[in-house]
């Protein structure tokens, strides 16, 4: 059961093949069972099977919708009614907030079943799952390596078959680097496609949800879920919501793929290299062109992140102090030293340095010479997409240079960590829609291609990507110990 | 560029985070090296270039100046560590 897609267990609901408690069961067995890859930071069954119980009512009476009584995880970022939602961190190890997430609210809407809360690095800051207070997420095909990050937990849950889709949340890559390093489908998609509200921030011109699914096809059957204007997000656009599946199956052939030449430099690994290699011959075989070009500005994309993330999470971050909601320090002086004592115990290592980085970067005298700096050079990497975009109608590379790597390996080089998201930032500071899907193995450790279109090209990505699953196998892969 | 020990007194004072003596030297360290790292942004000359603060250089869109939310008071202080009578309770600031 656990190998289905979300389309199939649709079909298999509506067909009266089980029923969706019987489901939402049968994954809450698995996230029992495999609990050593520590991807959920909470479950709560008898939530999740009341759920699925609704579900099965609207099954019944003929008024469900596409996606009533499929089971899905929600990374701890976004805010759940009533239920604990930490951020994986300790300053919100006991908050349970009072609404719903609008992404959150739209899958309850739809009659999806909520199987848990997923683990994250703190705040969703961090490239490998271990920046989480609640210990780091365990890749499935190998445990001793990281399943990346931000959105570990939903990327190793789907990939184990622990559930069959996630939300995410990708600023720099969070969603698209898991994707790629646990072998599932990642979709990020247009800066402001899926409302912010309720999704606790991080830096706010940057952060975007988005799926975690088996398959491109589950990716869009779930973003016709979540996409569209909220009122509540000042960010959110105000763009019609195509169906996503319309386009999937059309042919590819005259396709224009860019394959920009900073993304196949000395700093891959050959062996990645190789294996996008050969999937861009699958797409070739499509009837697509492979055409070279230039993202001058490329090399300073995760420079410019490191001023502009750090200085608005500073800004967002000010919120936890101890007063509203959240941890509060035991001992304390006066209203000062309890702020301050407050954020240092409730905040981790990575999630200060973020914050003093920022600090500093927006302080008096400092803000022309790194925010401002950095904003300007936003702009350049900016129009270099679209420049490319006029020779091209999608941009292909490697998800990541390297496959997972191991706990512990990068913890002490910052920058060596940061560095991980050298080729999925410019789709966060351009605001551009990017998915990555597996497209090979490594010592058998997955690889990711990256597909990234022009604004609010989410149907076109997702049918580039849905055409190459219908020709490889890739996706279908299930780490060994997670087979039955 | 390098920090030394007051800048990183100073950043902790406006960020609102308590430094320990024994953690400033490492601070000093890691806010450096990344300090170090992201100056490699002056390679390019921007100084033609607009600062782009949306990618879509957007503007924020306006609502109109309406009630929409009910009172939830009880609700959102749920979650707060101190409440007394509707308000929130922080250390005496004023003597």
């Amino acid at each position: 059961m656990h190998t289905k897609t979300i389309k199939r267990l649709c079909a298999d609901l509506n067909a009266g093949e089980y029923s969706s408690v019987e489901l939402a069961q049968y994954y809450l067995d698995r996230i029992q069972r495999y609990q050593s890859i520590n991807a959920f930071v909470t479950v709560d069954p008898e939530f999740t099977l009341s759920q699925a119980r609704e579900a099965d009512k609207a099954i019944r009476k003929d008024k469900h919708k596409p996606l009533t009584g499929i089971p899905i995880a929600h990374k701890d970022i976004f805010c759940t009614k009533g239920m604990l939602t930490t951020c994986s961190s300790k300053i919100l190890s006991n908050f349970v907030p009072p609404y719903d997430a609008t992404a959150i609210k739209k899958c309850k809407d739809s009659g999806m079943v909520c199987l848990g809360k997923t683990n994250m690095d703190e705040f969703a800051m961090g490239s490998s799952n271990e920046t989480s207070y609640y210990g780091p997420v365990k890749n499935p095909w190998n445990e001793t390596m990281v399943p990346g990050g931000s959105s570990g937990g939903s990327a190793a849950a789907v990939v184990a078959r622990l559930a069959p889709a996630g939300t995410g949340t990708d600023t720099g890559g969070s969603i698209r680097q898991p994707a790629a390093l646990c072998g599932i489908t990642g979709l990020k998609p247009t800066y402001g496609r899926v409302s912010r509200y309720g999704m606790i921030a991080f830096a706010s011109s940057l952060d975007q949800a988005g799926t975690l699914t088996q398959t491109a096809e589950d990716a869009a059957l779930l973003l016709n879920v979540l996409a569209g204007f909220d009122p509540r997000d000042s960010t959110s656009v105000e763009e019609s919501v195509p169906d996503y599946t319309e386009n999937l199956g059309k042919d590819l052939a005259g396709l224009r793929i860019g394959l920009p030449k900073q993304y196949f430099d000395e700093g891959l690994d050959p062996a990645v290299e190789q294996a996008i290699q050969e999937s861009l011959k699958v797409f070739e075989r499509l009837g697509a062109a492979l055409i070279e070009i230039d993202l001058p500005n490329s090399e300073l994309c995760v420079p410019c992140y490191y001023v502009i993330a750090p200085s608005e999470a500073s800004s967002n971050l000010s919120r936890f102090d101890g007063v509203r909601y959240g941890y509060r320090a035991e001992d304390y002086e006066d209203l000062d030293d309890m702020f301050m004592r407050t954020r240092s115990e409730g905040f981790g290592p990575e999630v200060k340095r973020r914050i003093m980085i920022g600090t500093y970067a927006l302080s008096a005298g400092y803000y022309d010479a790194y925010y401002l700096k950095a904003q300007k050079l936003r702009r350049l990497i900016t129009q270099d997409f679209e420049q490319a975009f006029e020779r091209c109608d999608v941009i292909m590379g490697p998800t990541t240079p390297t496959p997972a790597f191991e706990l512990g390996a990068k913890t002490e080089d910052l920058i060596a960590m940061y560095l991980n998201d050298i080729y999925t930032i410019s789709a966060n500071l351009s605001g551009l829609p990017g998915i990555s899907i597996p497209s090979g193995f490594v010592n058998r450790l997955p690889v990711g291609l990256q597909i990234i279109g022009s604004y609010f090209a989410e149907a076109l990505i997702l049918n580039v990507a849905h055409r190459f699953q219908m020709e490889t196998d890739w996706h279908q892969k299930v780490p060994e110990g997670f087979a039955v | 560029m390098a920090l030394d020990p007051q800048t990183v007194y100073r950043i902790s004072r406006l960020a609102r985070i308590h430094v320990d003596a024994s953690e400033v030297e490492r601070y000093a360290t890691e806010l450096s090296s990344i300090l170090e790292f992201v100056d490699q942004m002056n390679k390019v000359d921007t100084d033609h270039v607009a600062p782009l603060s949306h990618p879509q250089d957007r503007v924020l869109r306006l609502r109109e100046d309406k009630v929409t939310e009910t009172n939830q008071r009880e609700d959102l202080q749920a979650a707060a560590p101190a409440v007394e009578s509707g308000l929130y309770l922080v250390p005496k600031v004023i003597e």
